[in-house]
């Protein structure tokens, strides 16, 4: 019996991987025929982020905002003439999980990358993006290493650069004499602005006077460390972590009487679309961030109308980075004047070339444009919160 | 005197079909991937695979053949992971490469999860239930947490450490670091194969069915089935219930080693270090059968495999993969199905005569 059943079993796995060398093979020639008589007429793009768990909130502002952008580019053509195919994949803001995803898009047939949404499954595709040479472009992975092959580029600002950019803004416009700093120590994008604002900070016209950490494990109590900045006589306190937590500290500080300026980055764009989140609380906050949901110019005023219909809320700056990310590609695409056709290694050579010669007008910026590192040139725009709403400072 | 003797041989058999799964498996696999059959997400799961198996074998030893709920494995899977890795790591930094680095690494955190394990289990172990549960679910969290609060760099003065931030190390301008606190480590080679994985299994299988049919075996399983008994013919329960934990964390170790050079990027999330993996860990063991061995590893690829088929589903992924579980949990357990697949054995009698069969030749074998 023990027998006969291992047997059955090691046929079932056998069977088991049959069935996907099967799949593959059926795959493989069905991609093949076609391609054999005629050349395949659709890019495919593929999408990864984190869609359920903990982080699934940036995962899905990134499927929408690419999905918004692929609608709009099939519907005046597509990319260089060729209507664009896109699936998103699911990677649980996981190394492992994002490699999967990875595997199963390719295994899909994906010629670009729009992805991925996290720092840390970045940076374990972008190996694997590089083994294949395929162009990667990332929307968020902000850590520095994310962009370290020479085909993976990205759309946000790295997490250094957002520190840098902070404490030069603060030291120019005068902004404090005794800054204090509240930071997330468990978290990539936090660690990463904090400690390269701490560096930038030394030799500026202000001194940072108290650094206070927190964990995903504590994030809902900032008594301990908004009275120690308090006790220090910080009047700015910087806060570079997400607007969830921010939220909270504003909320306290307000209730011991506590009012420093507050300064934030990019990932407090979104505090103001807060549910229950009393907007007179973020009055005369101020933040560096690309992407504005109240701006005026068409294209803004245009993407935020679309995700709002679909979606039913304001886009975060995720999203505006997504969809500039698609609209990249399409310039990159047509001025390296490439078909679906070529492989996926020719469509990324001549793709990268391509990418430090081109300048978007997005979202997230007037004129981005690339260095052939991967890093993306645009200003970060600092904004100021009155009456509830941005208004550009100055 | 047959009796045991045929016991001892169907525990063989039992081995054997072990051993010959794996190998079968890994030659099936081989053979398609030389013939490039293998779709990519297949081949990307091959080693996840051998980690995942390693790991739900060595909590079978823990939960199933020594009877203790551990709820921290994932802990020591992340002591093995980044130990080595930073090993490996500092290595690369050097300018030395090579696959002995992966031995020594493999060694490196077989040896500091054991010895973690070690010291774990000496006050852990002297708890039970629900307590022991509780309090080792809290030291994996513990060794997550540090592991995400550390900074390591080396320069030509030696080793820099500090729990605060880059800055604090004090390093020179050669300096390097190699633990970015919540960052963790980047840039891992990539030393970990299919090969090497199966390899490992094999390994870690033949130690634990060795220790299991060994003196040390029969003592553990014995303080399991009953403690009162055994501590009275003298067994000592804190020694044998702290060998069996000091060699499974071990193991653990050897997964966290596969899982970190498989990747490029090392950081202790919840999702592959914490509480959530510790339970998926658990889950394999529970779903395979606890103290079967095969069970653990066939329940650990199917579940690995399991989301990954089902993304097809999209946003309900998770959804269908969690009603899943709990259907095979059902029905796998509920009395009612092993009722009916007795029916099913008796129906079909040619089962029933094979094993008759089986039964007869091997007891004249016996004679």
């Amino acid at each position: 019996m023990k027998k006969l059943l291992s047997v059955l079993l090691a046929l079932t796995l056998a069977t088991t991987l049959f069935a996907c060398g099967q799949k593959q093979a059926t795959n493989t020639t069905a991609e093949n025929t076609p391609a054999a008589t005629d050349a395949p007429q659709v890019f495919k793009v593929g999408g990864i982020g984190p869609i359920t768990g903990g982080a699934a909130v940036y995962g899905q502002a990134v499927q929408n905002g690419i999905k918004i952008a692929i609608d709009e580019i099939n519907a005046n053509g597509g990319f260089n003439g060729y209507q664009v195919e896109y699936h998103f994949a699911d990677d649980e803001h996981d190394a492992e999980k994002a490699v999967n995803a990875y595997n199963s898009l390719k295994d899909w047939g994906m010629q670009l990358l729009i992805g991925t949404t996290t720092s840390s499954p970045c940076l374990a595709v972008a190996d694997k993006t590089s083994a294949d040479n395929m162009f990667q472009i990332t929307p968020s992975g902000s850590a520095v290493d994310c962009t370290a092959n020479p085909n993976v580029f990205r759309m946000c600002f790295s997490d250094p650069d957002q520190g840098i950019a902070s404490a030069q803004y603060i030291d120019s416009h005068n902004l404090a004499k005794k800054v204090g700093i509240i930071y997330d120590a468990s978290d990539v994008y936090s660690t990463g602005i904090y400690e390269k604002f701490v560096q930038e900070a030394a030799g500026k016209n202000f001194e940072v006077v108290a650094e206070e950490q927190f964990t995903a494990d504590s994030k809902t109590d900032f008594t301990t460390q908004l009275t120690k900045l308090k006790g220090a006589d910080a009047d700015l306190v910087f806060l570079p972590f997400y607007y969830s937590e921010a939220a909270l500290v504003l909320n306290q500080a307000k209730q011991m009487g506590y009012a420093p300026t507050f300064f934030g980055c990019d990932g407090m764009d979104g505090i103001l679309t807060l549910e229950n989140f009393d907007k007179s609380l973020a009055e005369g906050l101020m933040l560096l961030t690309p992407f504005s949901a109240d701006a005026t110019d068409d294209l803004t005023v245009n993407f935020v109308g679309e995700y709002q219909k679909r979606h039913g809320e304001i886009p975060n700056q995720f999203a505006a980075d997504s969809y500039d990310c698609a609209y990249a590609l399409k310039l990159a695409i047509e001025k390296a004047n490439v078909t679906p056709a070529s492989s996926v290694s020719d469509i990324c050579n001549a793709v990268k070339s391509a990418m430090t010669s081109i300048t978007l007008k997005g979202l997230t910026g007037d004129s981005i444009s690339w260095k052939s590192n991967g890093e993306p040139n645009k200003t970060p725009k600092a904004v100021v919160i009155k009456d509830g709403a941005y208004a550009l400072a100055n | 005197m047959d009796y045991f003797k045929l016991k001892r041989q169907k525990k063989a058999r039992y081995n054997l079909s072990i051993y010959l799964m794996i190998i079968i498996a890994y030659a099936i696999v081989m053979i398609l991937s030389s013939q490039g059959k293998i779709s990519s997400l297949l081949n990307g799961l091959l080693v996840p695979f051998c980690t995942y198996s390693i790991l739900a074998v060595s909590l079978n030893l823990v939960v199933g053949i020594s009877g203790e709920l551990s709820l921290g494995h994932a802990g020591f899977m992340c002591v093995g992971a980044f130990t080595s890795a930073v090993f490996t790591r500092y290595m690369k930094f050097l300018g030395v490469e090579g696959l002995y680095l992966f031995i020594i690494a493999i060694l490196i955190g077989a040896v500091t999860a054991g010895f973690a394990g070690l010291l774990i289990g000496i006050p852990v172990l002297r708890l039970k239930g629900d307590y022991l549960a509780i309090v080792t679910l809290a030291f994996g969290e513990i060794i997550k947490n540090i592991a995400n609060a550390i900074y390591l760099g080396f320069d030509e003065n030696g080793a820099h450490f500090s729990l605060k931030n880059t800055m604090a190390l004090g390093l020179s301008d050669k300096g390097f670091v190699v633990i970015k606190g919540a960052q963790g480590i980047t840039g891992t080679p990539h030393y970990s194969s299919f090969t090497a994985g199966v390899i490992l299994l094999i390994i870690v299988v033949t130690i634990i069915l060795n220790l299991v049919n060994s003196r040390t075996g029969r003592n553990i399983k014995a303080l399991r089935d009953n403690l009162i008994a055994a501590e009275s013919v003298g067994i000592s329960a804190t020694k044998y219930k702290l060998i069996a934990f000091t060699i499974a964390s071990s193991m653990a170790g050897v997964a966290g080693v596969l899982y970190a050079h498989n990747l490029t990027t090392l950081t202790a999330l919840p999702k592959n270090f914490g509480y959530n993996m510790s339970i998926t860990i658990l889950v394999f063991v529970v779903l395979g059968g606890m103290g079967r061995i095969r069970g653990s590893i066939i329940a650990a690829v199917i579940l690995t495999l399991l989301p990954e088929m089902l993304r097809g589903l999209s946003d309900f992924r998770m959804l269908i993969y969690s009603i899943v579980l709990i259907v095979v949990m059902i029905f796998t357990s509920a009395p009612a199905m092993k009722q009916y697949m007795e029916v099913l054995k008796n129906r079909f009698p040619v089962i029933k005569n094979l094993k008759a069969s089986v039964l007869k030749k091997m007891s004249k074998e016996g004679e």
